[in-house]
């Protein structure tokens, strides 16, 4: 079959490739009829998650058919159409029972490597490092799902792809982002970034009752993008004077927004040029893994005593952390990559009602062959690309 | 690896640190001080020499401090002190011969007091030497290795104790989770026959017994002699999170043959009871809650750590 591989840095090939088999009885095989690049692929694009291996199948963002079970799923049977969770979760650990489903106990038979860097291992993800698994990706013709029984969501509407594709990944991390907001009727809720997770984090805190929500940008048409689709209203960084905290304090007569929201992660860009110098030369020689600072200004501008809400993906560690204004000003600070399987069932239910089409964040559409030129695409924002979405 | 009992802090070797860190500290600071002290002219070449003796003894002091379970490094303060002692026994001969040997010690020549202060260090460092010697010696004796490698491991697995127990118990299974082993068969009488993959390619087997057996609690087991690689293994069942999920902790031991050197060889050969154990566990833990042992396309054989940092691409095998 085709695949996209990882061949280094900056560098993805689509290459043939063997077709996935059933290894395991709670095995299904899925032919892939929609998959999408996402903004943390870029991290692997760009070479800063540590453990990828030329060759390894990027692509966690699928849905498709079911062409084989093993003999362990009860639940699905060949030709339904489901969309794939990007975690793995064997659904009998601890965590899987606590419905923190990115957090599987099981998935990851290389756990020891997370465990190095992060104290203990999360779930396994598809196409996403060793480190965290080793497993193929979607962006593929087919992918073995592993625990089948557990992610796969059944689509049985008359629902189009595009509709219900980022129910695997971007929809319910959006959504988790606004979620652990705790947002409660009256409150303003800042976002940074206006990619498609921050698009679904604005459109989400207005779902879960929000009074305002500030989108927060320096692309135009991503800022469009998000005023069209919700209420937001949005700041351009860069045309904005005197700084992104103290707007945010104007706009709301002093009081600053009553949760953040994170949806940028470690390669955010910074408007003050040594700034973000600073932390990119830092990134480069491996000093931090990460450039903070959508999460500084973040934790800067929000309320005292309010929520900073952390979906944007980070790896490792970073530098100049504002830990005094946490302390001294009681912010909450919540964080996690998304318990997908959680959102499946409630998420396509408020598709299924109109309350939100996620194919808005859509702006193109490539065959998979075309793969690598989306990648450049996403990362160099060209032609106001916000979402590509492949068809094998 | 084997973890030694760490000796308790014996107070006699921690003394030792603090005396000599403190003497280099002092050596390595006010060199030319210090060799006036022990009767020696104080010239660039002897307090080089001073401060380099110095900073040695700093070296050896904060290593005591850092592991006074370690009696070779009061074996190096015994090489230290013949040094020292070497070198004032050429400082002694030079105040008697009033020369200076090798350009380094020259020593004054007034009234033989200074010869005198030689000889007080001499006599001070040789003391100092001979309780070194003595409790590196009773260090040496207290070191436990003879050889065994141990492992001990736990884990929390989310079955309650019976189904954790009964899934040990049935030993004929272990092979499932525990990668080294080949097969286990039971021959009645509490008593099994097991086959372990061994370094090198080849096999061990050996005849085991129940030694001691608490149901949901414990498990003990311990090779039958004649072994050719004697062992023996303990696991223990704890209830946690009310009864829903439960602690499991593993010990085992094992002697390969030809002691010490043995072990050495076997470690070389990569092998890590302590990492096996505990990819073990994680494999059991798999098997009991989820049914399978977890493959990727990276580690389609599932979890073995020594294959971590040599992992075939992330793409279905042919």
């Amino acid at each position: 079959m085709k695949a996209t591989c990882w061949m280094g840095s900056n560098h993805v090939e689509v290459q043939q490739v063997p077709d996935p088999k059933i290894l395991s009885p709670r095995d299904a095989i899925v032919k892939i009829t929609s998959t999408a690049i996402c903004g943390s692929d870029l991290h692997l694009y760009g070479h800063y998650v540590p453990t990828m291996r030329k060759g390894d199948i990027l692509g966690h963002e699928f849905m498709g058919e079911i062409v084989e079970v093993g003999s362990g799923v009860n639940n699905l049977q060949v030709g339904d159409r489901v969309v794939v969770p990007f975690p793995i979760a064997c659904g009998n650990c601890i965590a899987c029972e606590s419905e923190m489903y990115s957090l599987c106990e099981n998935s990851n038979p290389n756990a020891a490597l997370a465990e190095k860097l992060w104290g203990f291992s999360p779930a396994a993800i598809f196409g996403y490092s060793h480190m965290l698994g080793g497993y193929a990706g979607g962006q593929a013709e087919y992918a073995r799902v592993p625990f089948a029984d557990v992610g796969p969501i059944k689509i049985e509407d008359d629902l189009s792809d595009e509709q219900v594709l980022f129910l695997s990944d971007i929809l319910p991390t959006g959504y988790m982002g606004a979620e652990m907001c705790d947002i409660t009727p009256g409150d303003v809720i800042a976002v940074w970034g206006a990619g498609p997770v921050g698009q679904f984090a604005a459109a989400s805190a207005f779902l879960l009752g929000a009074e305002r929500v500030i989108v927060i940008d320096r692309f135009d048409e991503r800022l469009r993008m998000v005023r069209e689709n919700t209420r937001a209203e949005t700041l351009n960084y860069e045309d904005v004077d005197g700084g992104i905290p103290s707007t945010l304090k104007e706009m709301t007569a002093g009081r600053g927004p009553d949760a953040c929201i994170d949806a940028v992660g470690m390669e955010a860009h910074h408007a003050v040029l040594p700034l973000h110098a600073y932390d990119k030369a830092k990134q480069l020689t491996r000093l931090q893994t990460e450039r903070p600072h959508a999460l500084r200004e973040a934790i800067m501008s929000c309320r005292s005593g309010g929520t900073v809400s952390v979906v944007g993906v980070y790896g490792g560690l970073l530098d100049k952390f504002p830990m005094g204004a946490v302390v001294n000003r009681s912010l909450t600070i919540t964080a996690g990559q998304c318990h997908v399987h959680r959102y499946l069932r409630p998420l396509l239910e408020r598709i299924r009602n109109g309350e939100i089409d996620p194919s808005f964040v859509i702006t193109h559409r490539m065959a998979l062959d075309d793969a690598p030129q989306g990648y450049e695409m996403i990362k160099h924002k060209q032609d106001d690309c916000v979402k590509v979405v492949l068809r094998p | 690896m084997a973890r030694r009992k760490a000796a308790s802090k014996d107070p006699l070797s921690q003394a030792f640190g603090w005396l000599s860190t403190g003497v280099g500290t002092v050596q390595a600071l006010s060199p030319a001080r210090m060799c006036s002290a022990v009767g020696v002219r104080p010239t660039p070449g002897s307090t080089a020499l001073m401060r380099a003796v110095g900073m040695q003894e700093l070296a050896v002091g904060t290593g005591i401090l850092a592991q006074p379970q370690r009696a070779g490094l009061l074996w190096t303060r015994v090489a230290g002190d013949v040094a020292h002692l070497t070198l004032l026994g050429v400082a002694l001969q030079s105040a008697d011969r009033d020369r200076r040997i090798a350009g380094l010690i020259p020593v004054r020549r007034s009234d033989g007091s200074d010869r005198r202060r030689v000889a007080r260090t001499v006599a001070a460092v040789l003391g100092v030497t001979l309780l070194d010697l003595a409790a590196a010696v009773r260090l040496s004796r207290a070191d436990q290795d003879n050889g065994s490698l141990r492992a001990r491991s736990s884990l929390t697995v989310n079955r309650p104790a019976e189904e954790v127990y009964r899934q040990w118990r049935d030993l004929e299974k272990l092979p499932e989770f525990m990668a080294h082993l080949e097969s286990v068969r039971t021959t009645g009488n509490g008593r099994s026959h097991w086959v372990a993959r061994a370094p090198a390619g080849r096999t061990v087997e050996w005849d085991a017994e129940i030694v001691d057996e608490r149901p949901n609690e414990l498990i003990a087991w311990r090779s039958v002699d004649p072994a050719t690689v004697p062992n023996a293994g303990k696991v223990i069942f704890a209830p946690v999170r009310d009864g829903r999920a439960t602690e499991m902790t593993v010990e085992l031991e094992y002697h390969p043959p030809g002691g010490k050197v043995g072990k050495a060889v076997a470690t070389l050969l990569g092998e890590d009871p302590q990492q096996q154990l505990r990819d073990d566990l994680r494999r059991f833990k798999q098997v009991i809650e989820t049914g399978e042992v977890v493959r990727s396309d990276g580690s389609p054989d599932g979890t073995i750590t020594q294959r971590l940092l040599r992992q075939r691409p992330a793409q279905p095998p042919s």
